[in-house]
């Protein structure tokens, strides 16, 4: 039998932007078993609910991650919505669902820049992250950041886009339709990226659902779970399908997000084609009383969000189980046998978001 | 040794930050900012760098990461902390975990403000540190 080495990995490692400690047990080339340490970005934001009011909370809880900074915002006013019994105005619902969209571009085309980055593929890294800025310059056009947005209030949203925005909008999305075909085939077909891709990383359907993986990690293990699906703000009237793949691999998985870019642009498309005219947000009176939880589609998988309030403006209690939290129990099942080499890919692969699981 | 100063190589450590302006420093090396222009090289080495920037403030578990970061780094070196976490502890500063910026554990040189911070002020803060640099390297060899 081949001797035995721990090989530390992280927190800092040129790969990850993120701090992420894993301890690898190898024999020889092979990991035999990864141990995650984790805690290097814990803030503890959620013990923040105490000292802040309900409402200032939403600016707390869009840092939760700066890239699904407005899914963390919308999930927290959601469930405070709720509790307080309030009906958002159908346009809000509308404009949020097509900034969650325009997040999960962004975010899936920062996620393949980064693999590609991991398998030493820097013009395609340079090229998503060129795409991906088109997407961020929506953005500072419609809500005035590029990152952390601060649209959301308890009540509806604080911005709207008038109907020649959403039109341009629109057409910048169909030209950038034909230069994502072109990047997209490179992940696909090219030959270098599926000798690193294809059959790396398997983790089959049973295995999937034991370990509780969610989002795209799930999907391309043939699982069809998507919580768009349930209809929150605007995705009721919309119609779209789950995009899933059955080869369980990292190409698989890497497939299945480059279906979900075209999806987001298939609806956001729709949603401004559909959009009613009318209120954008209103007014809340009052002190929440109550619990609710939220259940919201990140681009990286399923996130819940456990708000309990007591009728005065600070709350008792605000939970987040966020996507990658769910993911590295899978994530380190497939890490088990895999090469040392494939480690950084495979971390990359689950799309993890260090930030979101630590708070 | 005589150009050294024309490409600092730098090097970004994520103290506790939301990814919020770590993906915006990223996006500095990207072909719309790409401060590559500068000569500035992201490198993944602490003994490689000039430049550390920094984002996010400093928590109990990784107090010594950034101690050790800045330790194995060569003198002379710049360290920049990028966005209002890593300045002051921003919006988290009342958090149980949080210490405060980054100025708490090592000594900062450089301040970029933002929540999150700019490309282009991080940039701008890149370009000081980079003069900044030259400034330190030029007093170092005259000591010599």
């Amino acid at each position: 039998m081949a001797k035995r080495s721990i090989v530390p990995f992280g927190p800092q490692h040129p790969v990850l932007p993120e701090p992420i400690h894993l301890d690898l047990v190898l024999e020889d080339e092979t990991v035999i078993e990864a141990v995650p340490s984790i805690g290097y970005v814990h803030r503890g934001l959620e013990s923040l609910v105490t000292k802040k009011d309900f409402n200032e909370m939403v600016y707390v809880t869009e840092r939760i991650c700066g890239i699904c900074s407005f899914m963390h915002g919308m999930g927290y006013c959601n469930a405070l919505e709720k509790i307080m019994q309030v009906e958002v105005p159908r346009r809000a619902d509308y404009l949020r669902t097509i900034w969650c969209e325009m997040s999960r571009l962004h975010s899936h085309l920062l996620w393949l820049g980064l693999l590609a980055d991991a398998f030493g593929f820097e013009a395609l890294f340079m090229q998503s992250w060129r795409l991906r800025e088109k997407i961020l310059d929506m953005f500072e056009i419609s809500t005035g950041g590029r990152v952390i947005f601060s649209v959301n209030k308890v009540g509806g949203v604080l911005k709207d886009m008038p109907s020649d925005m959403l039109k341009s909008f629109v057409s910048i999305l169909d030209d950038m339709e034909k230069e994502l075909k072109e990047t997209t085939t490179v992940f696909l077909n090219d030959f270098t990226v599926k000798s690193r891709l294809e059959g790396v990383g398997i983790i089959t359907k049973d295995d999937a659902i034991r370990r509780g993986a969610v989002g795209p990690m799930m999907r391309a293990s043939g699982i069809e779970v998507d919580m768009r699906k349930t209809g929150y703000a605007a995705y009721g009237d919309i119609d779209f399908e789950i995009i899933t793949s059955t080869e369980c691999d990292s190409l698989a998985r890497c497939k299945v997000r480059i279906g979900e870019i075209f999806q987001s642009i298939g609806i956001i498309r729709q949603a401004a084609a559909k959009i009613p005219q009318g209120e954008i947000s209103v007014p809340v009176k009052g002190n929440p009383d109550g619990e609710y939880f939220v259940r919201l589609e990140q681009p990286r998988g399923e996130a819940f969000y456990y708000v309990r309030a007591n009728g005065t403006k600070f709350l008792d209690r605000m939970r987040v189980r966020t996507p990658t939290f769910a993911n590295i129990p899978a994530m380190l099942q497939t890490l088990k046998g895999a090469q040392f080499a494939d480690v950084p890919l495979l971390i990359l692969t689950i799309d993890p978001c260090i930030s979101c699981t630590e708070r | 040794m005589k150009n050294i100063h024309k490409s600092p190589w730098l090097l970004h450590y994520d103290g506790s930050s939301c990814n919020g302006c770590d993906i915006e420093v990223l996006a500095c090396t990207t072909p719309v900012y790409d401060v590559e222009r500068f000569g500035v090289v992201n490198t993944g080495n602490p003994m490689h760098a000039d430049i550390f920037l920094i984002t996010g403030g400093i928590n109990s578990q990784n107090e010594d990461v950034v101690r050790q970061i800045y330790e194995q780094m060569p003198s002379p070196k710049v360290v920049l902390a990028v966005g209002t976490c890593a300045c002051t502890g921003g919006i988290f500063k009342e958090c149980y975990n949080i210490k405060g910026g980054v100025d708490t554990v090592i000594p900062v040189d450089i301040y970029v403000p933002g929540c999150a911070a700019r490309p282009e002020s991080i940039i701008d803060g890149v370009v000081k540190a980079v003069a900044l640099f030259q400034k330190k390297h030029e007093q170092e060899k005259g000591e010599r």
